[in-house]
């Protein structure tokens, strides 16, 4: 059993008691709400005749829906534009801040929390939406949550919750010129499986973690769920603080003090004991990228698609159903496949460095002819630095669209969806079938400057060649 | 088409079931393909049955399992291994328990899928792969054929015209097993009940009380 982890730390800091049915009463530090799954949440509170207990630790944004051409009111999109009245209504009702559209603070949930200085270290962070695992980045305890829990953190600020192992994933040396924390995370879940972190909450740690900037820590923890770990986290640094200083909800100056110390106490020691260990080394990680229809379908971009004989026995039935829908031969080169759209954005690289990556690969080149491509910054935040820097002017002469923000063709519950058979070289996290909005779309999941090499390729190609 | 008649959704204690089964194979199927986001654009759950594996029967034409004319009725759905992974969408418990879903039986289950069922009272268990095998076959090929579920002793009873009677034990944690059989599933009233130690919890966090030395 893991000890002196700061998982097991951060949890004991907010068990609030057991339960008659044996899981943990744990306190939740900060609740991020959105539209589509907290509308039933709300109603249920009513019905119960319930409040909401902490507002003030209640944070909410419109991010899943909105269109990112017009965003104008009401959506066109009238259920669109109901479960963001819905949203307005709801936190008029109970006094909980919502960072709207036009405040210059909305954005993807897991884009904004960080960069508003909400999510810190030590704390549980908990969202109806699985890529909470992204706040882990800071040394928090971040999970996704059905909407029955949303209800239940709505009314108690806290969860009936299971402890989980700790396994520790320690990374040596050090990512190459054009290779990702991306490429590492789908190069993790490739080693480990869509399912190896089932159970367990991921602590990355070692040379080449320490040495991720924070938006790439976010990136690494963001897809922790696509190997079965719900929570996935990097204990907080210099690099963390340095991220934190200075931001809206962030303390400032003895308080900033003494959060430095407390943080800094959290994080896994010496003796800290993990139930797993897994090493690996991200020296010689190229770009990857998948070929099939689950995240754990990844191969570097210098591989071939494996052929049956190449996959455990196990495996085998899904990679035979992925070589069809994906219409892909086993044995092929993945390097060279044409694409159809290219898109840049999400919670899992939708942030200004993944931009400034991608926008290093457009500059002054052009998008292959037939291809549609486009850059949907991760939040207003994200979309104003990036316009400072002129990205958008880059992008847009390289025949990019640069849209407003959103999550967008992650999932596609707004208007920007794949059609019919089309193949997209996508900066997302999820290659599921249908998952980009068409039931017979398919999904190539890569890096951002990855993306930008394919849209200006018009097939996959390895990025390290444009930038040499 | 799916079952639209008065919900009788789970409630109190929940020991056994019984019902006939439908089976849908294969690994890792996710959330988004158990309920495709589109169907996610709504402020309620109650239109959710129609949604359940929609691209996919569309795509099966009328062969998917979910529209096979056997298993309309059927209240267990037996699946293979990390059902449910992917997004945390309570959309897709929710649009299975609207279609009539019950109980599932699966060799593995996604965690944020499991505790989501787990809140709506539907129990996930689990079974070995060679019992899973025999079951979905079993369902197929007689889609009449009923199962007995003993939440109590674990225990999972298929009795087929076909087979005649056969009993496999189930797997589910401690923790979930006394929820559902003591009817406490539903966490919200035993989250309230503790006010002085969430009070407390509160009091004791750093962070919420501005680092105050």
């Amino acid at each position: 059993m893991s000890a002196g982890t700061l998982y097991d730390k951060v949890w004991d800091l907010h068990r609030v008691a057991d339960l008659p049915g044996g899981a943990t009463q744990l306190f939740i530090g900060l609740h991020l709400i959105h539209e589509v799954t907290s509308p039933q949440a709300f109603a249920a509170l009513r019905d119960l005749g319930l409040s909401v207990r902490h507002p003030e630790r209640t944070v909410a944004t419109v991010d899943h829906i909105v269109p990112t051409t017009n965003q104008s009111r009401p959506f066109a999109d009238r259920l669109a534009e109901e479960m963001l009245a819905t949203l307005e209504a709801n936190c008029a009702q109970y006094d909980i801040t919502l960072h709207g559209l036009g405040s210059g603070r909305q954005g993807i949930v897991h884009v904004i929390a960080p960069e508003l200085g909400l999510t810190q270290p030590g704390m549980t962070v908990a969202c109806g939406d699985s890529h909470t695992s992204t706040h882990g980045a800071f040394g928090a305890i971040a999970f996704g949550i059905g909407t029955s829990q949303v209800r239940d953190v709505l009314a108690s600020q806290s969860l009936a919750m299971g402890k989980l192992k700790v396994r520790r994933l320690w990374v040596d040396g050090q990512l190459q010129p054009g290779v990702f924390a991306k490429d590492l995370v789908l190069h993790i879940i490739r080693s480990l499986g869509v399912k190896g972190g089932v159970g367990y909450a991921y602590e990355f740690a070692g040379p080449a973690i320490d040495a991720l900037s924070m938006e790439e820590r976010m990136t690494l923890c963001n897809m922790a769920i696509e190997g079965g770990a719900r929570c996935g986290y990097v204990n907080p640094d210099a690099t963390t603080f340095a991220y934190l200083r200075g931001r809206p909800h962030v303390p400032c100056g003895d308080a900033w003090e003494r959060a430095v110390a407390w943080w800094r106490s959290l994080a896994s020691g010496p003796e800290a004991v993990f139930d797993d260990e897994v090493r690996l080394d991200a020296t010689k990680l190229a770009p990857t990228i998948t070929w099939g229809i689950t995240p754990g379908q990844g191969i570097g971009v210098d591989e071939t698609v494996p052929t049956p004989e190449q996959t455990p026995p196990e495996d085998r039935p899904l990679a035979l159903e992925a070589y069809r829908y994906m219409d892909l031969e086993p044995g092929q080169p993945i390097a060279g496949t044409p694409v159809d759209v290219c898109f840049i954005g999400s919670c899992t690289n939708g942030r200004l460095s993944d931009l400034q990556a991608a926008a290093a690969v457009a500059r002054g080149r052009q998008v292959a002819s037939g291809i549609k491509a486009f850059v949907v910054p991760g939040s207003e935040q994200v979309a104003a630095a990036a316009v400072a820097e002129g990205l958008d002017a880059v992008f847009q002469q390289a025949g990019f669209e640069w849209r407003e923000p959103g999550c967008s063709m992650c999932l596609a519950m707004n208007p920007d969806r794949l059609e019919g058979r089309q193949i997209s070289a996508s900066s997302s996290n999820r290659n599921f079938k249908g998952r980009q909005g068409s039931a017979s779309g398919r999904t190539l999941l890569m890096s951002p400057a990855m993306v930008a090499a394919a849209a200006i390729s018009g097939r996959v190609v390895d990025v390290r060649e444009l930038i040499a | 088409m799916s079952q639209t008649s008065p919900p009788d959704f789970p409630s109190g204690p929940i020991t056994a079931h019984r019902g006939s089964a439908v089976a849908v194979v294969g690994a890792d199927i996710d959330t988004d393909r158990i309920v495709p986001a589109r169907f996610l654009k709504c402020v309620t759950f109650d239109d959710l049955a129609a949604g359940v594996f929609a691209d996919d029967r569309t795509e099966l034409n009328g062969e998917h399992p979910f529209d096979r004319e056997g298993h309309q009725k059927a209240s267990v759905l037996v699946v293979n291994s990390n059902f449910g992974c992917g997004s945390s969408r309570e959309h897709a418990p929710q649009a299975l328990m609207r279609w009539g879903i019950r109980a599932l039986i699966g060799e593995s289950f996604a965690e944020i899928f499991f505790g989501n069922c787990l809140a709506l009272g539907l129990p996930c268990l689990t079974a070995d792969g060679e019992t899973i095998r025999v079951l979905q076959e079993a369902i197929a090929s007689d889609p009449g054929a009923e199962l007995q579920l003993d939440l109590e002793n674990l225990e999972v009873e298929l009795e087929s015209e076909f087979v005649g009677v056969n009993r496999w034990p189930v797997f589910l944690d401690a923790g979930p097993h006394r929820m559902l059989l003591s009817g406490q599933w539903d966490a919200t009233g035993q989250l309230l009940a503790h006010e002085t130690a969430l009070r407390h919890t509160a009091a004791s966090l750093p962070y919420l009380c501005g680092f105050s030395a």
